[in-house]
């Protein structure tokens, strides 16, 4: 019995050391910063009390939620479809799509100010036809579009990887019983891919509430909590508050993977 | 019972298939399965059972030409989820992301019926299968004989007009087989549902079957009940593919074959007789004393307890098989004279 509980001790002791290294540490020496201002923990209290940073929390998470159930949404459809029907240039259309994955935040920001941008794409149609140039690139809902972009590679990968191993034969079963074809997607197909769905949505949520690089490309009028960070950070030199905000926005995130977790029931790759 | 449906009559017109990579499944098929009849598709691995069944089913379509009957009606365009027939696969196919309750109610519960009526019908499929202790199980908790249990009364709970069976017990161990093999047969004759079975097990076939439809390389060979099958087999393939078959070689002249066993008096010899097959039952050791003019010598002996499994060179390509009840021990190499019963004879 204490031979086996020493064995455990060694095998944990990677995982530990690595836990306590990476994340402990800094996590809590990111909590003590926190509290070392002006203000003093009061930091704490400014998230929820001051309205500029509040409300850039809320739109953090607001933006990633709906990054994460848009990219769902369409990796899921294309997804199955493209691993269940192969047409010529199928290959190469998985190719491109898992395109955006080499590029860095930077870029995907200037693609969306390529497409709706003051002299994008969507502007020059949009004009054309109504006369009224549609602009949104420098809005949350270019941010959106961007995050959705290079979203959508991490996510149909799991998803084809997934959708290659349900059981045609349930389907089948399915089918036999009287369950048309969208009975089949509710009742089997996506209960078979509920496990990559909560991973590769996990992943997801979790890099759209970090990621920095596009929202500063677009700068302007976004206020996402890596902004805001940033800012009080360089600008306002205010290293306590920025710790105070990394540090929620550390655990938030790290909570909603966690309930995303519990409700997948099973190990759910939780990237942060 | 109160099995509402009455039977289906299934018909096949020149069926046949060729998949899309050009593979030729099947050959053009014709044939008619009567209501209520229970019939098997026997035959060895990739001649054609599972495609024929997939086209009943409304999973594949035939070839153009090719027309499904149900009734006399043509489904052959029928999508499966509109042709009623309840489908049961060697690897379960059970919704693991339901219990085994979930699983039996769910074609019910498509058909929108009313919860109460859904509960009742569980619960008796539950009980004609024996698991109603499982209702609550998850899938993953179940046994392959359990599994397959949730499976039929899942099929069998929204009263299909007929039922499909893809080798149901192939994925099994011996003892539960012969077990639930009891059981689908006991369930088909009670239900009286016209009910399609796939194996390439021909005890199974033999004793489930009506009718059991012979295939090889997407061809019927035979349609026959399973003794007809069994004593006239329309061709070789079909004599040698069930059971085993004994075969020796030689001339016929004046009403005596002669081969190189000695000769047999055969009085309904046909003239340009030069193979005759016959079944291990309808050769035996001759008792001392009786007259006979054929003999080999024993190659090896197996004691099965209930009889012996002898095997009798001849100076064939195979010896011969026979099933010895005699209470005597055989030795190898020992001189045996044997004696065949004409009336066993086939010659194809
Ligand atoms: N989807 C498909 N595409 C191409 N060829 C196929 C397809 N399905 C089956 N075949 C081929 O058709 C032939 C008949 O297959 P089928 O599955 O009907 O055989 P089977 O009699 O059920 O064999 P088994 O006893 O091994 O299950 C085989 O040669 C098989 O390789
Ligand atoms: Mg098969």
């Amino acid at each position: 019995m204490r031979h086996e509980v020493r064995r455990l001790i060694l095998l944990l002791l990677p995982a530990g050391i690595f836990f306590a290294a990476f994340f402990l540490l800094p996590m809590a020496r990111l909590f003590f910063i926190g509290g070392s201002g002006k203000t003093g923990w009061a930091a704490y209290a400014a998230i929820l009390t001051d309205m500029h940073y509040f409300s850039s929390l809320v739109s953090t998470l607001g933006v990633a939620t709906a990054t994460t159930v848009a990219t769902l949404i369409i990796s899921g459809i294309a997804g199955v479809f493209l691993q269940r029907h192969k047409f010529p240039g199928n290959g190469a259309l998985v190719a491109m799509l898992t395109f955006p994955l080499a590029f860095p935040g930077v870029v995907i920001g200037f693609m969306v100010i390529m497409l709706a941008g003051r002299q994008g794409l969507i502007g020059q149609v949009t004009q054309a036809l109504t006369g009224e140039k549609l602009v949104f690139a420098y809005t949350m809902a270019g941010l959106f579009m961007g995050y959705v972009y290079f979203s959508i590679p991490r996510t149909i990968l799991t998803v084809m990887a997934a959708a290659e191993k349900l059981d045609p034969k349930l389907e089948e079963a399915a089918r036999s019983l009287g369950a048309s074809p969208w009975r089949v997607a509710l009742d089997v197909i996506i209960p078979g891919l509920k496990p990559a769905f909560i991973s590769a949505g996990a992943i997801c949520f979790a890099t759209a509430v970090g990621a920095f690089g596009t929202a500063f490309t677009l700068a302007a009028k976004i206020n996402v909590l890596p902004m805001v960070i940033y800012t009080e950070f360089t600008l306002s030199a205010n290293i306590a508050m920025a710790a105070a905000l990394s540090f929620v926005l550390g655990i938030v995130t790290w909570l909603v993977l966690a309930i995303a977790r519990t409700a997948a029931g099973s190990t759910v790759a939780a990237a942060g | 019972m109160t099995e509402a449906s009455k039977p289906l009559a299934i018909a096949l017109e020149n069926c046949a298939k060729t998949f899309a990579d050009g593979t030729k499944a099947l050959e053009p098929l014709d044939f008619a399965i009567e209501a209520g009849e229970t019939v098997v598709f026997l035959g060895p691995s990739g001649c054609g059972k599972t495609t024929t069944l997939r086209i009943i089913a409304g999973l594949e379509e035939p070839d153009a030409g090719g027309r499904v009957l149900f009734d006399g009606e043509d489904v052959t365009h029928l999508p499966i989820e509109q042709r009623n027939v309840g489908m049961v696969f060697q690897s379960y196919a059970l919704f693991p992301n339901m219990t085994v309750a979930g699983n039996i109610g769910y074609g019910l519960r498509i058909r929108k019926t009313p919860d109460a009526a859904v509960k009742a019908r569980v619960a008796e499929m539950l009980g004609m299968m024996q698991i109603t202790k499982l209702a609550d199980r998850r899938i993953d908790q179940l046994s392959g004989g359990q599994r397959q249990r949730v499976a039929l009364a899942r099929a069998i709970a929204v009263r299909p007009r007929a039922l499909l069976l893809d080798e149901p017990l192939t994925a099994l161990d011996a003892k539960l087989r012969d077990t639930l093999r009891l059981d689908i047969d006991k369930l088909l004759r009670s239900l009286g549902i016209t009910a399609i079975y796939v194996t390439h097990d021909q005890a199974e076939a033999m004793a489930l079957g009506d009718r059991i439809v012979v295939m090889e390389h997407g061809r019927v060979a035979q349609i026959g009940k399973p003794r007809e099958i069994y004593q006239r087999p329309a061709t070789r393939f079909v004599a040698e593919f069930i059971g085993t078959m004994n075969r020796l070689t030689g001339t016929t002249k004046d009403g005596v074959f002669a081969c190189s066993a000695g000769s047999l008096p055969w009085a309904g010899a046909p003239a340009t007789a030069t193979e005759i097959l016959f079944r291990p039952e309808d050769i035996r050791v001759a008792e001392s004393g009786e007259v006979t003019g054929l003999q080999g010598t024993v190659a090896a002996a197996f004691f099965l307890g209930d009889r012996t499994r002898l095997f009798v060179e001849v100076g064939e390509a195979r010896p011969l098989v026979i099933e010895s009840t005699a209470r005597r021990d055989f030795s190898h190499g020992e001189a045996v004279r044997l004696a065949i019963d004409p009336r066993g004879l086939l010659v194809l």
